[in-house]
Parts: structure tokens; C-alpha cells; sequence
């Protein structure tokens, strides 16, 4: 959930409502006689404020505004994720993981503990995202922004997502082929909820690991949505246990219902597992 | 650090709170402080104030603040931004202002 | 100083004259009905009068009676002040007002306290405006601060005698037949209005809508309606429902509404045939939505709910999710219509509602109730009266009367409201004593009260984060920081009376 860098009251309350992930934004959210202060506030706030579970993401702005700065006191805040905006090339990857490796060192941190998530917005950026997307140890995902992309496409927003499903599609291959997240784009129209289901229904089909939310009433469409289904779960527990059989008479073969089971089905029942206590619609105790 | 020109912080936004810093004539620190917590938190405020310019190495100031109900992380994250601006300092020694936090 | 049972000072006098809270039950006893006066109305006589100076001339009011009012109008009431203000212009002074409320329209009161109109004060609430200025001391006697069954009890024995009750009516006839359902101004029930018709020595009806002999539905009869006179307008129907009835979108107060539907849905109160109030606010409002769902989803229909009717529970009624609504106020336009077409909607007054000293109020039967706290202490104690400042700027409505009498109360509220922590050390006021309170629902998770086992053994697996209340405490100064305690004067200006009549706290100047 995107929450904006200038706004006292929204920091706080910002881990309350479910998110599994929240960005701060010093980016296009601050204005530019802002940016100082946007980075100091979220900066103590890091500091102050017990995030839990949620993932903490910054998205800074670019090394050739303030993005130096930005980074040094988003390392020092102890942020998990920095969030590049605009990328295009694997090298843009490449000299802010360079400012976060001397930042980490300079204040002693291990280096490595921050990672890095990459917004493509742009033809060039969708073009380079299989490079962009293995430029760095530390990248563990990568976004679509889609409003600069349809704009630098000279095209618009429409419903049915066509004008994205060559970006979205690209961005996903990249993020599978380098093992990392792939994001959606956010969505604008807080109160078209029903529009909102129906584009979360088509990235969930494409693949898509997450959706960017900017409303906390988006959050729990979006998790019933990727919520399992009970038939899935109830397949998954049996794929699990069936593994947990054969394990236990050292068999290599793994049988359900007289069916193989062979390495995309564990992957897909541990995913739905995951997916499940996400969710809270499983325990730990289950499985 | 030594204030160089009249700078503001902050909104009056709820849970915000501006600072206005501008030169002293007079050789120490003066807080002028508008809380709608006055009650309950006004004393605490301003010895959070006075602590942190402390801390920041500044002894000659007049700070006018507007508070909307801020919590103490907002009130120094805006009175350093304050500060650096009205020093027109750029270098920020996260090590130093984390130092003071613990 | 007397200490009373929840731990608060009360002054000599005030601790004699009234006795101090000893426990919710231990003020309870038999007594003789309080009666008024009677003035029999000829055949030739007319109630009708030409305006409302005639009124006060002709029911004699003079210097130190006592009148009191209704607040069904709410932000939109013209009443009281066009009264008072006639009071003023007439020279009489030192009179004792006990309306069932005060809204922040009543600022004139202010003025008529300043210039000794009006010299003693008895009400459920004096809100922002008013209550500041009682907090800077403008009053000399101390207000006496009732809950709704509080006032019903002291009007009922007596300790409230009312001289002459101004009520605004809706809708009347010429011969003081009224109703709150019809007229230009409808305010839907007069439930604190019906009370002071029945106890008063004298009544006026005072109404923008005259309709011909005889009016019905009847809320209040002719026979407790001495005069009757016609204003252009009692009160603006905007005011009435300020406030009351927006769905709040807010994540917060939705996060505490769903924790708190979740508590309803999985207490052993749940089940076909239950009943249960609401308040109004946002949050609220949102836990009659969820639990709304759930009961459509578990097909369970509840046998009544009260209060305090918003159109979210008439809406429950037309969907019949409910079979009955009992109703004492309505905040709104849409639950005042309802009164007046639902059979199973049904009209009450404030003794059969909440008094402790009628045969059985309707709450005695109240499975569960959501009520709103400005402050919870770590006893569990509420106060809806002052500000975390120290200022009076709430009412006492019905919290203590409902907290007490339901099978499970619930409190919600967030964990702190900007920098002001909600749950605290201390209260500044008590308004309900924490014995009354079984679970304090915050954004963050619930506490459940200790003296309520059972409740705890049977939420132990309950899918809701779930802290004692000194943790929640703890999460709430971990925020904001602790706060300094507010320096009182020495003037006592507030009298809580608990619904027994015993006085449980004080409050002083600022």
C-alpha cells in the first residue's frame, strides 16, 4: 500500500490495516521544496514506529535528484525495501545497489540486508526488464507503473487492461526468470470496486505476485481474491500429506488417488499453503 | 549549527506540527508553543524541543511552533528539517541524530 | 472527603446529602411513587394560547421553579431557547432547568447563567459549548450530571420536581393529544418527553403543527397537556439528524467495528432470538452493518434491538432480520417515519427504558449493547463526560443504565484519538464504574475484564488479537507518550450522579 511521504498521520496508522507491504513515498507524492522534510519524517518514523510483519519499502527518488540522500537516511532507518522509480536499464539497478552497498558500509550494517524492488514506467524499461531484473542480489521484485508507462506509450487507461498486456506479460517472464516477485500496477479509482476486483481476477490469472493498493479499502479484495479456494486447500493438505507418506516409507515415488505426483504439483500445494496462512484461512497446526 | 535565516517546517494538518525558526536577537532559546494538547503534553513538548536544538548545537534561536496533536518521532523529524533549512545546512550525520534516539 | 467504591473523592456536603456510589445495586430499594398537581380542565375552558409568554404567565411561573425540557430535536431544537429567552425578557430568575439534555444550539444558555435566569442545571450532557464554559465556573451550584435512567429514577422519587415542563411537539391537537411522528418538524419518539408529561405539575405543549381534534397516534395524552401554543417552528429537521447517521469509511473505525462484530458473533449471546443496541457514530453504525451480514449469513434473526434508532436498524426491521425495534429516540428522519408505519416499531418512554427504580426496564433484557467512551481506565471505569483536558463536552446518556443492565457491554473506541490516549491510568471522570464493562474493543484487539471468566474462557480461541487492558494501556502511552495529569481548581462544577442516585464522581473548574 502506497502511503505518501509528507503525512504525519498516515505513518502511524499506516501497519493497521493488513497490507502485507507498505511504501513510503518521497518520489512524486512530495513536492520537490518537500523532499527534505519528507525524508526526515520517514526516516523517524521507521525508527519509531514497530511496523511488525509489514514489509517496509521506500521509494526514493532518482541519484540524479536527492536519491543519494534518500538512501542514506532510508539505510539508517533500518527500511527493508528501496524502491527505485523509473527504471530503465539494468544499470540503474546497478548504481543504486552501489549507493546502498557504501551507505550499509558506512554505518555498519551488513551489507546486503537492504533490498531493492524496481519500478519499469516506461517502453525502454519493459524492453530491459529481464536485464533489470538480474542486476542485482538485492532486487526481490519488480513493478509496473502503469500511469508514466501508457503515457510514454502514447496511449491511455482502459478497462479491459489490453493497452498493458505486453508490459505486464514481459515484466512477469523477467520476474520468473530471474526468481523474483512480480507486482501489478496500482489502481486509481478507489470507488470502482467492482472494476478493481475484476483487474486483480486478471493479473492473478496472468501470474502476478501482488498488487500495488493505494487505499486501504483495496486491501482485502485483493487477499480474497488470491485466497484459495477450500476444494484447493483441502487438495493441497493431501498433496503435502501423501509427500509426508511416501517420505516416511522411503519410497520415491509419491502417489494421490492413484495419480503421480511429481514436482510442479508440490510446488503448486506449497504455494496454496503459503497462500493459505497468509490468508489466515489455515494454521500452522494444520499442515 | 547557527540560524542563518527564517525557515519553516511542517503543516497545521491534525497530528502535525509547524516550526517557524527565525534568528534571536538575544543570546538563547526561545520557545513559543501553540498546542491543542497544551494540557497534557505542552511541558513535555517543549523540553522535547529544547532537548533536541541541544543536541543539534544551536544556542541562539526563536522558535514559534504550531502544534495539531504531533507525536514526539514528528515533532523532532520537523524541528530538524526546520533547523537545517534555517542553518542552510545540507550535511545530515544520520550517525550523530540516530545517536540521540536510543 | 468520602471515598466511594470506585475509588473517587466526593465532598462532605454533596457526600451526604446524596450518599456516595456504593455498588451498581446497592442504592436499590422500594419507595412511593412521586405525584403531581393537578389542575382540572373545564368544559368551556381552552388550552390554546396565543404565544408563549401567555404560557409562562398563565402557569405562574415564578422565581426558583424548576422546568425542564426534551432534547429529541437535538442541534435542531429552537425550544428551549425561544422559552428561555421569553423567561429572560419577563424578569423572572433563579429558576432550575432540568432538560433530559443539552445540545451545543443551547449556547444561549450561557447568557441567561451569566445574568441569574437560570441558577441550577440537571442534565444528561452540556456538550462542547456549554460545557466548557460550567468548566470555567460560570455556574455557582454544581450541575447535577443524570444518565437517562438516572433522570427517569429522580423524576419518578421526586428528587426532580418539575414546576412546568415545555415540551415540543411535532404534531397536536388544540386539546394536547401529541405525537413525535407527524408535523413539519417530527422527531419520531418522545420518550423523554412522555416522562415529564406524566410527573410534571404542569405542561405546555408547544407545536408548529396544529392538526384538528382529536390527534392520534397518541405519544402523549390530553390528560397530562395542560396548555398548548403555536410557534412557526419548533426546531429544524436538519439539526436533528446531525451527525448521526453517515457510514464512516474510515479504516480505523471499520477495523474496530469488524473486531467488534466478531466479539458479538462469537459470544454465547449470538443465537436465534437475540437483541442488542447500538449507538450512533461511525463505528458504530459499521458493527450493525457486519453483524448485519453475519446474521444473514448464520439465517439468525434477532428478537428486538433498542435504542437510539438510526435507519441501519430500521432497515434491519424491513429486512426482517428483526422482529421488534423498542424505541426510546431516533436519530434520524428515516427511523421517525418508521415509528409512525412499522407495527413491530415501537414506542417507549425513558422509565420503561432504563430506570433502575421501575418494574423491569427494557434493558434488563438487553443481551448486548455497543457504547462509545471518551476515556477507559485500566479498572475498566469509562468516562464520556470530560475530555482528556478536563473539560465537560459529553453526556452520560444511557452508558451506565445499559453497561450494567445487558448480558455483555461492549466499549469501542480507538486506541488513542490524535495524541490523546483513550486508554489510560486514570479517568479523569467516571461516568460508569468498570464493573459495569465486559470488553473494550480497540483497532489494535480487545481486553476482555477479568471479573468476566466466563467471557474469557469462552473467547480464549477466538480469531481476535486479545491483551489485558494494562497492555492496551501500555500500546496507547507507547504512541503518544504519558500524559500529564490536569490540574483541577477548586470549585466543584459537575455532580455525577450515578442511576441509583448516589454520586460517584465530582468534577471541578479548569
Amino acid at each position: 500500500m502506497f502511503v505518501p511521504g509528507m503525512n504525519a498521520a498516515m505513518l502511524r496508522d499506516a501497519p493497521l490495516y493488513g497490507a502485507d507491504s507498505i511504501m513510503f513515498d518521497l518520489e512524486d507524492a512530495v513536492s520537490l521544496k518537500e523532499k527534505d522534510a519528507a525524508r526526515i519524517l520517514v526516516h523517524f518514523a521507521l525508527r519509531t514506529f514497530d511496523y511488525g510483519d509489514v514489509e517496509t519499502v521506500v521509494r526514493i527518488n532518482g541519484l540524479d535528484s536527492t536519491g543519494c540522500q534518500d538512501i542514506e537516511a532510508m539505510v539508517t532507518a533500518g527500511v527493508n525495501v528501496i524502491r527505485l522509480p523509473k527504471t530503465e536499464t539494468a544499470q540503474d539497478i546497478i548504481d543504486v545497489d552501489k549507493v546502498i552497498t557504501e551507505m550499509e558500509k558506512k554505518h555498519d550494517i551488513p551489507v546486503g540486508t537492504t533490498r531493492m524492488m524496481a519500478a519499469i514506467e516506461s517502453a525502454e524499461g519493459v524492453l530491459n526488464a529481464r536485464e533489470i531484473a538480474k542486476a542485482s542480489d538485492r532486487l526481490i521484485g519488480i513493478a509496473l507503473g502503469a500511469e508514466d508507462y501508457v503515457t510514454n506509450m502514447k496511449t491511455k487507461r482502459y478497462p479491459d487492461g489490453q493497452e498493458l498486456f505486453f508490459a505486464r506479460s514481459y515484466i512477469l517472464h523477467a520476474a520468473r526468470a530471474a526468481g523474483i516477485a512480480a507486482i501489478d500496477t496500482v489502481f486509481s479509482d478507489v470507488n470502482d470496486m467492482e472494476g478493481f476486483a475484476r483487474e486483480v481476477e486478471l493479473i492473478k490469472q496472468l501470474g502476478f505476485d501482488g498488487k500495488s493498493v493505494i487505499n486501504p479499502r483495496q486491501i482485502p479484495v485483493v487477499n480474497k481474491i488470491y485466497a484459495p479456494t477450500e476444494k484447493e486447500i483441502n487438495h493441497a493438505k493431501d498433496v503435502i500429506r501423501a509427500i509426508r507418506e511416501a517420505e516416511a516409507k522411503s519410497s520415491g515415488v509419491i502417489s494421490l488417488n492413484g495419480k503421480m505426483v511429481d514436482k510442479p504439483i508440490v510446488e503448486r500445494a506449497e504455494r496454496v499453503i503459503a497462500l493459505a496462512l497468509a490468508a489466515n484461512l489455515i494454521s500452522k497446526e494444520e499442515i | 549549527m547557527e540560524i542563518k535565516n527564517v525557515a519553516v517546517a511542517g503543516t497545521t494538518e491534525s497530528s502535525d506540527i509547524m516550526f517557524i525558526i527565525s534568528q534571536n536577537e538575544n543570546p538563547n532559546v526561545e520557545i513559543d508553543l501553540q498546542s491543542a494538547v497544551e494540557k497534557q503534553y505542552g511541558d513535555h513538548i517543549r523540553q522535547l524541543i529544547k532537548d533536541t536544538v541541544q543536541q543539534l548545537g544551536v544556542k541562539q534561536v526563536k522558535i514559534k511552533a504550531i502544534d495539531k496533536g504531533a507525536l514526539d518521532c514528528t515533532i523532532k523529524a520537523r524541528l530538524i528539517t526546520a533547523i537545517f533549512r534555517a542553518a542552510e545546512d545540507n550535511n545530515f550525520d544520520w550517525k550523530v541524530i540516530d545517536s540521540w534516539n536510543a | 472527603m468520602v471515598l466511594n467504591k470506585v475509588g473517587r473523592e466526593i465532598p462532605e456536603q454533596y457526600a451526604e446529602k446524596n450518599g456516595v456510589y456504593l455498588g451498581e445495586f446497592a442504592n436499590i430499594k422500594e419507595y412511593q411513587e412521586s405525584s403531581r398537581k393537578i389542575r382540572p380542565v373545564k368544559p368551556q375552558d381552552k388550552k390554546l394560547l396565543s404565544s408563549i409568554r401567555e404560557a409562562i404567565e398563565k402557569t405562574g411561573l415564578k422565581d426558583g421553579m424548576t422546568i425542564s425540557f426534551h432534547h429529541h430535536f437535538r442541534e435542531g431544537d429552537y425550544v428551549m431557547n425561544m422559552v428561555l429567552d421569553e423567561i429572560a425578557k419577563m424578569g423572572i430568575k433563579n429558576l432550575s432547568i432540568a432538560p433530559s439534555s443539552i445540545a451545543n444550539v443551547h449556547e444561549p444558555l450561557i447568557e441567561h447563567i451569566k445574568n441569574g435566569v437560570v441558577t441550577n442545571i440537571t442534565s444528561s450532557g452540556l456538550r462542547d459549548k456549554v460545557g466548557a464554559a460550567i468548566s470555567a465556573g460560570i455556574l455557582d451550584n454544581p450541575v447535577i450530571i443524570r444518565s437517562h435512567g438516572g433522570r427517569a429514577r429522580a423524576i419518578t422519587s421526586g428528587d426532580i420536581h418539575i414546576d412546568v415542563a415545555f415540551l415540543g411537539a411535532p404534531s397536536s391537537d388544540e386539546y394536547g393529544n401529541i405525537n413525535g411522528t407527524g408535523g413539519k418538524t417530527a422527531c419520531g419518539s418522545l420518550g423523554y418527553a412522555m416522562i415529564d408529561a406524566k410527573y410534571a405539575d404542569q405542561v405546555v405543549a408547544i407545536t408548529d403543527t396544529l392538526v384538528p381534534y382529536p390527534n392520534t397516534p397518541i405519544s402523549i395524552p390530553q390528560t397530562d397537556v395542560d396548555y398548548v401554543v403555536v410557534v412557526d417552528s419548533i426546531g429544524d429537521p436538519n439539526g436533528i439528524a446531525k451527525g448521526a447517521t453517515r457510514y464512516t469509511k474510515n479504516p480505523k473505525e471499520l477495523l474496530i467495528a469488524e473486531y467488534a462484530a466478531k466479539v458479538i458473533t462469537a459470544s454465547p449471546y449470538y443465537k436465534e432470538g437475540f437483541s442488542f443496541q447500538t449507538g450512533t457514530g461511525g463505528a458504530s453504525l459499521a458493527v450493525t452493518r457486519y453483524l448485519k451480514e453475519a446474521m444473514q449469513k448464520d439465517k439468525i434473526k434477532a428478537r428486538f434491538v433498542i435504542g437510539g434508532i438510526t435507519k441501519a436498524m430500521v432497515d434491519l426491521l424491513e429486512e426482517d432480520l428483526v422482529e421488534k425495534i423498542i424505541d426510546v429516540q431516533d436519530f434520524d428522519y428515516p427511523s421517525a417515519l418508521s415509528l409512525g408505519k412499522n407495527a413491530n416499531h415501537y414506542e417507549i418512554d425513558a422509565n420503561f427504558y432504563a430506570s433502575p427504580y421501575s418494574k423491569g426496564s427494557v434493558i434488563n433484557q438487553l443481551d448486548t449493547a455497543i457504547l462509545s467512551a471518551l476515556e477507559i481506565d485500566t479498572d475498566f471505569n469509562v468516562n464520556v463526560i470530560t475530555g482528556s483536558d478536563g473539560v465537560i463536552r459529553g453526556a452520560s446518556g444511557g452508558h451506565s443504565d445499559t453497561s450494567i443492565a445487558c448480558n455483555m457491554s461492549l466499549v469501542i473506541a480507538p486506541l488513542v484519538r490524535g495524541r490523546i490516549p483513550t486508554i489510560v491510568d486514570k479517568v479523569n471522570t467516571v461516568v460508569t464504574p468498570g464493573t459495569s464493562i465486559d470488553v473494550v474493543v480497540t483497532e489494535v484487539g480487545v481486553a476482555i475484564n477479568p471479573n468476566r471468566q466466563d467471557l474469557v474462557e469462552h473467547f480464549k480461541n477466538v480469531d481476535i488479537p486479545q491483551f489485558t487492558i494494562e497492555e492496551l494501556k501500555e500500546k496507547a502511552y507507547s504512541i503518544v507518550g504519558t500524559p500529564e495529569p490536569i490540574h483541577y481548581g477548586d470549585k466543584v462544577v459537575a455532580l455525577i450522579e450515578y442511576r441509583d442516585g448516589t454520586i460517584i464522581d465530582v468534577v471541578r473548574n479548569v
